[in-house]
């Protein structure tokens, strides 16, 4: 211990950043006992990373091209064009809200979900080998942001749009807004079994002409529902280059937004029963019938929210506003019995029931300046990030959760700094029916001063916040700089909840089918082979530290698909292919068999090699591709 | 008048003796019983294991071999030894490997047979069995010496890896590895097998020693 001093006192260490040091430190080969899925902003991509050792341990290609998984390099390249919007290649994403995949309002480990902002649209990924397995583009609009939430048992993935458009994004001028302009959200149905959404059986419904916003399924208490902000609830249409209002002025007018309350289950039967519209390919519950039927209500919010957060037991719903100093807490109970006792205080400018104010609101709390996103302990705290205050408010709850706190009812206890501008924050299973507190990762937009100056561009600060302790007391205890992206929201799971596969099951495995390819190639089956049809399939093997066949003969315009295993039992014997000029690179796991298709366009001497220091003899483990000009 | 078959098997006892003197004759039988069981039971169990230790496999590799059969990570050895051009596993003592099973019930057969066979050619009987273990590792060491002594001189590492003995017990080591080989439960179960089958020897000739040359000298 009296090292520990003098290099404490070398570095000008304090206790307080010792005793942060000894939580989060991780001797080599010591693991981490949280897993925090975040999203990777315009990465497109999917980020792991372990608590409480703050350690970024696999990023996993989603909507974006990825080298060294091979993503769009000849592997998942169908996948990616499943999303195309409008048939033009988009080949990045913009991920802002991952949802791991939960069982009676838990998460299970099995998937995970996000959505894509820029294009509107979903993937799947299974947490079996961390693959992107689907990607869905929505047919009605082009933007989204209320998703990916999923419902308790991930029967639906919700995905609410973001920018009202009109359907399918056709041509319509702004002046015509109110009447063609569209506000929606989406239900996809998730296949469990088969790992994929089920486009057959999801529906949408129409929204108001809002910028709806932010979502969250309710649970338990309020099991059956789900919540949705919204911005821009006055109809805003900017026009700054014409002395108009700006967006951010005409959208910010009225005092109130409005928080959508969405019986999904009884959403479930319309659709079932046929009660759609066909629009875009796809049926919609429309806003009349959705009145009709009694699934959508109001009630108002404070303006500009962001986060629309459902309790543990799913009693509350928390909903702030940015551009009010509160959080403004919703009594499930209250909400359900307006809606069967009609308590309106009328209705907004499309026929929808706005529920009384007064007649739904629990408790409302002031936490400090930009309230954003909430997330719950396990211990009756909950927390909400303060963007303008760059803070992380710690306050209390109350109903039957107001007795496991030293505090008063519905009280701020406290607040973190955070450095700094703090958009959403994710505590360990904090949006679960089971909370497990212990860690909070405040996801900060800027960093401003934390870290090197990185050029003008600069790295996201990613705070961890301990939260194990009651009171005025929540340190930050680490700061990663995450350089790759802009993460949004991201979900925090016990690691042990997840089996993730180590090497794929079986020799010739095939991820997109998560299953063995009977056409894979195994040893003593490697050849090239001319089909009748003028096609060529090559049946490739790799192991350390050869291809084989090394020696590829192709004549100019052949069609080819190139079929390789890799079939290493070892972990982490990974082999990379890569080919030069036709734009190809894959990653092959242990097991791993792909299918590689391109026409052998141009001609020419082409080595191909293994792109993964496999073993010594890695440079070694390569092959001539010869095309034969014709 | 004795026949062959009487001479070879030895003189009988009457079953007066038999139940007054059971531990005297009863002794042989039985040890040569607990030899058999313990054979069978071996039969189920690994022979010899291997373990390679290096720096990029934490759990080390694994190989077991049973009487029939070489499970563990022996493809992956393999795709190792490749390396330095040792043939596969797979090829090693792939005789030894099909008929070890029925070799081994032929021994318990044979042990049955020479609980009746009171004479010196009992002991003939029993041999085989009770050196068993001993040429089960000589079998395995000239194996791993052929194996090990004839690498494919084209192999990638055939300058860096010269040939080499690898050690059939104990512990060895080849570039990163090291080799660590270990007899298995069944192979010490033969070897028990082994000591039980010296002493039933020793039972045997005194309880029928005496026997024989007095019948020897009856005739
Ligand atoms: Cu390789």
């Amino acid at each position: 211990m009296r090292d520990v001093e003098s290099i404490a006192k070398d570095r000008g260490l304090t206790t307080a950043d010792l005793v942060a040091a000894a939580k989060t430190y991780l001797p080599s080969g010591q693991k981490d006992e949280y897993l925090m899925f975040a999203s990777g902003g315009h990465a497109g991509q999917i980020f792991v990373v372990g608590l409480p050792s703050m350690r970024l341990l696999r990023s996993i290609a989603v909507f974006t091209p990825e080298p060294w998984q091979g993503w769009g390099f000849g592997v998942g390249n169908d996948i990616l064009a499943e999303g195309f919007p409008k048939g033009k290649a988009n080949l990045w994403g913009d991920t802002h809200h991952p949802a791991l995949s939960e069982t009676n309002g838990d998460y299970d480990g099995q998937f995970v979900f996000i959505n894509d902002k820029i294009n509107a649209r979903v993937a799947v990924i299974d947490l079996r080998d961390w693959e992107t397995k689907q990607i869905v583009k929505n047919p009605l609009t082009l933007s989204d942001h209320g998703g990916t939430f999923v419902t308790p048992n991930t029967e639906y993935i919700i995905e609410g749009g973001q920018y009202a458009s009109p359907w399918g994004s056709e041509y319509v001028p702004i002046s015509e807004y109110k009447e063609e302009y569209k506000g929606s959200v989406t239900l996809w149905k998730f296949d469990r079994n088969r790992g994929r959404i089920d486009k057959d059986q999801s529906f949408a419904i129409e929204l108001p002409p809002y910028w709806q916003d932010l979502s969250d399924a309710g649970k338990l208490a309020s099991d059956g529902y789900f919540f949705m902000n919204s911005l821009n609830t006055e109809l805003a249409t900017g026009g700054i280059q014409d002395k108009k209002p700006p967006f951010e002025a005409g959208a910010s007018r009225n005092a109130t937004d409005f928080l959508h309350i969405i019986d999904w289950r009884k959403a479930e039967q319309v659709f079932k029963a046929g009660k759609v519209q066909e629009i875009e390919g796809f049926p919609v519950i429309t806003l009349k019938t959705a009145l009709a039927e009694g699934l959508l209500h109001v009630t108002p919010e404070p303006r500009s929210p962001h986060g629309v957060d459902v309790a543990p037991k799913g009693d509350f719903i928390v909903v702030s506003g940015k551009l009010d100093p509160h959080v403004t807490i919703y009594s499930t109970d209250k909400i359900k019995k307006a809606i069967e006792s009609k308590t309106y205080s009328g209705s907004d400018g499309f026929g929808v029931p706005i529920l009384d104010f007064d007649s739904v609101v629990e408790a409302r709390i002031e936490v400090g300046l930009g309230p954003l996103h909430t997330q719950f302990g396990p211990d009756g705290y909950a927390y909400t990030s303060l963007y303008l205050d760059s803070a992380v408010a710690r306050w209390t709850m109350g109903g039957s959760y107001g007795s496991q706190t030293p505090e008063p009812d519905w009280t701020l206890v406290h607040k973190t700094p955070v450095h700094y501008n703090v958009g959403h924050i994710a505590a360990a299973e904090g949006d679960t029916v089971s909370p497990d507190g212990k860690y909070l990762v405040s996801l900060n937009k800027w960093s401003v001063d934390r870290f090197i100056q990185t050029g003008p561009l600069l790295p996201q600060n990613l705070q961890l916040i301990d939260i194990s302790k009651q009171g005025a007391n929540a340190p930050v205890i680490y700061d990663m700089a995450m350089g790759v992206g802009e993460p949004h929201y991201a979900q925090i799971i016990k690691a042990d909840k997840i089996n993730a596969w180590a090497t794929y099951p079986e020799v010739g495995w095939d991820p997109q089918e998560q299953n063995i390819n009977p056409m894979a190639p195994k040893p003593k089956m490697e050849r090239v082979q001319r089909n009748s049809d003028g096609t060529v399939d090559i049946f490739m093997t790799a192991v350390r530290s050869h291809f084989n066949p090394e020696h590829i003969y192709l004549k100019q315009g052949d069609k080819v698909r190139w079929h390789i295993t890799n079939i290493e039992r070892a972990v982490d014997a990974t082999h990379g292919f890569a080919v030069p000029v036709y734009n190809i690179t894959a990653s092959l796991e242990p097991g791993e068999n792909v299918t590689i298709e391109f026409t052998a366009d141009t001609p020419g001497t082409f080595p191909f090699y293994c792109s993964e220091f496999c073993s010594a003899l890695h440079l070694e483990m390569m092959g001539y591709l010869m095309i034969e000009p014709d | 008048m004795t026949t062959i078959t009487d001479r070879f098997l030895g003189p009988r006892i009457n079953p007066a003796d038999a139940s007054s003197r059971s531990i005297r004759y009863g002794m042989p039988g039985f040890l040569l019983l607990a030899a058999r069981v313990l054979l069978l039971v071996s039969l189920f169990l690994p022979y010899w294991r291997m373990e390679l230790q290096a720096p990029q496999y934490p759990d080390g590799l694994h190989m077991t071999a049973y009487l029939n059969s070489l499970t563990g990570d022996v493809a992956e050895i393999d795709g190792l030894n490749h390396y330095i051009g040792m043939r596969s596993l797979y090829e090693a003592a792939e005789i030894e490997r099909t008929v070890g099973v029925f070799i081994l019930i032929a021994f318990v057969v044979m042990l049955e047979l020479a609980a009746f066979v009171h004479t010196r050619w009992a002991a003939l009987l029993v041999a085989p069995v009770v050196f068993f273990p001993v040429v089960f590792l000589v079998d395995l060491h000239l194996w791993m010496r052929h194996f090990g002594l004839n690498l494919d001189p084209n192999a990638p590492l055939s300058n860096a890896v010269k040939p080499f003995v690898p050690t059939a017990l104990g512990k060895g080591g080849i570039g990163q590895f090291i080799t660590i080989a270990t007899p298995g439960p069944g192979l010490m179960l033969a070897t028990v097998a082994s000591f039980v089958l010296v002493t039933a020897l020793y039972f045997h000739r005194r309880a029928y020693l005496p026997l024989v040359k007095q019948q020897n000298s009856a005739a």
